[in-house]
């Protein structure tokens, strides 16, 4: 810490009321100033650390491929989402391959999707619809497994766990970009014979 | 919206008639009379002859009954999944959003939470991994701050059709308050964020559990941690008891019924930011994180339903804003955009709030399109809807902010269209 950054920190510390602390620096440094909440244990940051990143951090122990994931499917999302992922009520998860650059694009997990690992985040935290959280972790490998089997990206038999799932590569995985441009469509301020 | 009917012959007749009995009754000095009949004067209705209803009837207040039109309504057909109720915004007044009236967007259903049993875990790369109560939460200093909220997928039918009618139909994922909370910036400093954390993951305690990637610029400046709703603790549907709330960004990303807040070095591409809320182009190629939510404008008095009458002066009104700061002006078009002039702006003009536009009009009785086109203090322009969408194509479905046509027809209808 800078010396400038030790007497703000000091100075805030000191006169608490109507202080905030100075936003000059995209970095929180400093003691910490009320004293609010208490200290997080590591088995409750396990508890509800659930997330997983793309390269696979996050991912539990576990595994599974497209044989058991096919009955999980079957049993758990075929009410919504259809028969082999064709969509419902809810969307389609399966095909449209080959479509994303055409002027009719089919986006699902296998045509759309650039990550495999996020499969596994978004079917543990939020899926069935009705009993997010509910599947166990060889059931969320499996049911991941299948998606990408009937997405033509992996054979029936390969089995996904925490170190092949971040190792599968999706095919639109280079399909998105952070524009260096701001996207945003710059209208004319024309008043007159526009 | 029914306008006034011109006087009647009948009525000046029925006035006419009744003069003479008020004249008799005051010459003959009668003390008590019966009031004329009728609610027009000379008549006195009969709400001016009773008692009225009693104190906290009921104890939280509702509008009333003859305004039980102006409420929220889900797009028209009969589906299981629901995107979002619509704030009508053709029927309010002003700028600010009751909380009632607030639009709604979720993803699996709105989660009744417990305030004394909700915690706030902030960990990840900080000093000091916290668990939060909404205790803790409401005793750290308070901000307060009139914003709009905007989905980024408000009015994308726009890009592909006009089947929306009105103007709640078509925009009305938007709306805005004021929010009460603490600094986002304060929180982490209580953690204590180190150098190295770039990101911030923001996870909703509901059913989605739902998670964005937060840029730790954003996080630092204006975001805030609400659980204040114009005066009132936040509404469930607007995530009661505590959300994020980023002024000016697209609504996704104000995750709400926030539980965890996970300081991290990269972003987390999870499924909102990927396979949702990415913007794709022509090419197949998809922009992801553009957060801001773009100048707009909407003319909502004449608008979509209504019906006018030529001839009469009225206030062309509508509302406009930015999330880049300020709204400069707001120009309005009563021919399709070939010439404009420039609207009053109803102060105070507030950063990233709804912006009041107003313009004294008269309508000639010839069918004509209006429109409204918004410019911010960055200066940009709200672009007309062939230019967005010659720059865009048809699949990028997020952030549509080109210029709303109204179009009014020989007998005073309005209609949406594109020109």
């Amino acid at each position: 810490m800078s010396k400038s950054e030790l007497l703000v920190a000091v100075a805030c510390g000191v006169l608490i009321a109507g202080c905030s602390a100075p936003a000059q620096r995209a970095v929180a440094t400093g003691a910490g100033h009320y004293g609010h909440g208490r200290v997080a244990t590591a088995q409750e940051i396990r508890g509800w650390d659930i997330d997983v990143s793309p390269d696979g951090t996050g991912l539990p122990s576990g595994s599974g491929s497209a044989v058991e994931g096919r009955k999980v499917y079957e049993a758990k999302c075929v009410s919504c989402h259809g028969v082999n992922g064709a969509g419902g009520t809810a969307p389609r998860l399966v095909g449209g391959l080959g479509t994303i650059s055409t002027p009719k694009p089919v986006r699902t997990v296998g045509s759309f999707w650039p990550y495999a690992p996020t499969v596994y985040d978004y079917v543990y935290r939020a899926m069935p619809w009705d009993r997010p959280m509910s599947l166990s972790a060889n059931e969320v490998y499996a049911v991941t497994a299948y998606l990408l089997h009937a997405n033509q990206i992996i054979d029936e038999q390969t089995v996904m766990d925490a170190k092949s799932l971040p190792a599968v590569r999706m095919p639109n995985r280079a399909g998105f970009f952070t524009p260096a441009e701001d996207p945003a469509v710059r209208g004319v301020r024309c008043m007159q014979d526009c | 919206m029914d306008e006034i009917n011109k006087l009647s012959r009948r009525t000046l007749i029925t006035r006419a008639a009744a003069l003479p009995a008020l004249g008799v009754g005051v010459a003959t000095g009668v003390a008590a009379q019966q009031p004329a009949t009728g609610f027009e004067p000379p008549g006195v209705p009969e709400w001016t002859t009773r008692q009225g209803g009693a104190f906290i009837n009921p104890p939280y207040g509702l509008p009333s009954p003859f305004e039980k039109d102006v409420v929220r309504v889900l797009p028209g057909g009969n589906i299981p999944f629901q995107t979002g109720s619509r704030t009508p915004l053709h029927r309010m007044h002003g700028t600010i959003t009751p909380n009632g009236l607030f639009f709604e967007r979720h993803h699996a259903g709105v989660p009744t939470i417990d305030p004394d049993k909700h915690r706030l875990m902030v960990h990840g790369l900080v000093d000091r991994p916290l668990v939060l109560t909404m205790d803790d939460v409401v005793r750290f200093p308070s901000v307060s701050r009139i914003h709009f909220l905007e989905c980024s997928g408000n009015s994308a039918a726009q890009y592909v059709n006009t089947n929306g009618k009105t103007a709640q139909q078509i925009h009305g994922l938007l709306s805005c308050v004021e929010w009460t909370g603490v600094r986002l910036s304060t929180v982490l400093a209580e953690a204590g964020v180190r150098p190295t954390g770039k990101w911030i993951l923001a996870e909703g305690a509901d059913g989605a559990a739902m998670t964005r990637s937060i840029p730790m610029e954003l996080a630092m400046t204006e975001a805030i941690l609400a659980y204040g709703q114009n005066g009132e603790m936040l509404r469930p549907e607007q995530g009661y008891p505590l959300r994020l709330f980023l002024p000016g960004i697209e609504g996704n990303m104000s995750i709400k019924w926030l539980r965890r807040l996970k300081v991290g070095d990269a972003p987390f591409h999870t499924r909102e930011e990927t396979s949702k809320y990415t913007d794709m182009l022509p090419n197949g190629q998809s922009g992801q994180f553009t957060f801001m939510m773009d100048v707009k404008s909407v003319i909502l008095t004449p608008s979509g339903g209504d019906k006018i009458i030529p001839g009469r002066f009225i206030e062309i009104s509508g509302l406009a804003w930015t999330g880049r700061g300020r709204i400069r002006a707001v120009d309005v078009s009563v021919d399709g955009g070939r010439t404009w002039r420039e609207a009053a702006l109803q102060e105070p003009v507030l950063s990233k709030a709804l912006t009041r536009f107003r313009l004294p009009w008269r309508w000639d009785g010839t069918p004509l399109v209006l429109q409204s086109r918004a410019v911010d203090q960055d200066g940009y322009v709200q672009p007309t809807h062939r230019q967005l969408v010659a720059a865009r194509g048809d699949n990028y479905f997020y952030h549509y902010n080109a210029i709303q046509s109204w179009r009014v027809s020989a007998s005073g209808e309005v209609s949406n269209v594109q020109v």
